[in-house]
């Protein structure tokens, strides 16, 4: 399967195989008018499986957000044919209207107007705290 | 002043060990001397903003405010304020933040009081936010245990009842995990087990701590038994209630085993989990507790607003 390589845009490699769809979604990449392509199940020596996407246009990313949907992205920023910078992801230390706090009991149930705040308390067990009633999750 | 230099209350942890303890001397000298304090507030306002029916907890502040020479206005229940007509948090204090100096408040909700001081330039103190912190109880218990024991190291805590929604349960386990050699014995029905994060934040302080239900067992053990009501309002479910309300029930009986020198708290206010019969044994600490909340709140106010009336005695 032959698809054209970017030219000045940008390239998201290492997504974890299926998660593409959500992150192209996530992103609102289908509001672009530029070539976007989705690339899932491409063979990967470290993964098994991964997928990609290309996008033909360096757009601003909010880099937490993708960090949070999958740490493991690698985000390749290209122009003019160049890679201009490599940027390797984690998860954020906070997260901001990404998650949402499920506590009843928690502020943000009825005041609708307050962000969503979650920070990071175990990077390795990948927990999060909401900052007002510290309601944890697991991502 | 600006937001960032204003000392708040929200989780006992905004208060370091020294300034815990630098509370509790001057709750200590207030006991003392109380007319050294007599006017120590004067022309200033405290506001009770009570979005949740409370006796002790919004009396003792406007008392500790009247005893300090200041004034209070506030209001005792969500109804008789704008927050009925789906007022915010952050509206109503910015508009109470221009009327007084220093705020105290309770909302159903948790996190309410954090939003709070996000959006004022006064100190906003939290005097309980749903089942989450209830940190100037916390300080009143601390105050309580630290005349009653003369420490406030050293020792085995018996908490008991619901641990889960018990908002000062957890609040007084935060603060006393900064002491040393404090063992927990966690008493509870396993529906109201300490949350997951409790749990998670006793291990990574190497807390010596137990999970068991059974309060008997565990009494012969305890300096301080901290019981707890089991909280109707905590349960979206009345059947879970009704099953679990009379899990414990302290009896005169179930002392026998006991230290000669337990003190024995609980938060107010109860319904049957503490026997009246207990309330003449001496180690029956918990209306005493109710004269340390006023005397802690005292200092409280005087160090959230930088009062220092001591040093000029």
């Amino acid at each position: 399967m032959n698809i054209d390589g970017v030219t000045t845009g940008i390239v998201l490699d290492h997504i974890q195989a299926g998660k593409s769809m959500e992150i192209y979604e996530y992103l609102g990449l289908d509001k672009l008018q530029s070539c976007v392509a989705v690339i899932q199940n491409v063979r990967s020596a470290k993964y098994g499986k991964k997928d990609i996407i290309k996008i033909d246009e360096l757009i601003d990313l909010n880099l937490d957000v993708l960090g949070y949907f999958d740490p493991n992205i690698t985000v390749n920023y290209i122009k003019d044919g160049k890679l201009l910078e490599k940027k390797h992801l984690a998860l954020p230390d906070r997260l901001t209207d990404v998650l949402h706090c499920k506590n009843p009991r928690c502020i943000t149930s009825c005041e609708q107007e307050i962000p969503h705040v979650f920070e990071l308390v175990d990077r390795e067990k990948k927990i999060y705290r909401c900052i007002y009633c510290d309601t944890q999750v697991r991502v | 002043m600006q937001r960032d230099q204003i000392r708040n209350l929200i989780s006992i942890l905004d208060l370091s060990v020294d300034e815990i303890n630098g509370l509790i001397d001057v709750a200590n000298d207030i006991d003392q001397h109380p007319e050294r304090y007599q006017e120590a507030c004067r022309h200033k306002q405290l506001a009770t903003l009570f979005f949740e029916p409370s006796t002790r907890t919004r009396l003792s502040f406007e008392s500790a405010m009247l005893s300090l020479g200041g004034s209070v206005l506030g209001f005792s229940s969500a109804n008789s304020s704008s927050a009925a007509k789906g007022e915010s948090v952050s509206d109503t204090v910015r508009t109470v933040g221009n009327y007084a100096d220093i705020i105290a408040m309770r909302h159903p909700k948790e996190g309410a009081p954090m939003i709070a001081s996000q959006h004022t330039v006064v100190p906003i103190i939290n005097a309980g936010d749903g089942g989450h912190f209830h940190p100037t109880q916390t300080l009143t218990d601390l105050l309580t245990i630290s005349r009653k024991k003369g420490r406030l190291s050293d020792m085995t805590i018996g908490l008991c009842g619901d641990l889960k929604f018990g908002r000062t349960v957890h609040s007084l386990i935060e603060a006393t995990l900064r002491y040393p050699n404090i063992r927990y014995i966690l008493i509870s029905p396993e529906e109201l087990r300490v949350p997951e994060y409790m749990i998670d934040e006793l291990k990574e302080a190497g807390a010596d701590f137990e999970e068991v239900t059974d309060l008997e067992a565990a009494m012969p053990q305890l300096d301080i038994l901290y019981m707890t009501r089991i909280q109707k309002e905590r349960f979206f479910n009345e059947e879970d209630y009704l099953r679990l309300k009379d899990t414990y029930i302290l009896t005169p009986d179930k002392l026998k085993n006991a230290k000669s020198d337990l003190s024995i708290l609980h938060p107010l206010p109860r319904v049957n989990e503490i026997s009246v019969k207990v309330d003449e044994d001496p180690r029956a600490c918990y209306f005493y507790q109710t004269l340390c909340g006023k005397q802690i709140r005292m200092a409280l106010i005087l160090f959230l607003l930088g009062i220092h009336p001591e040093e000029q005695a």
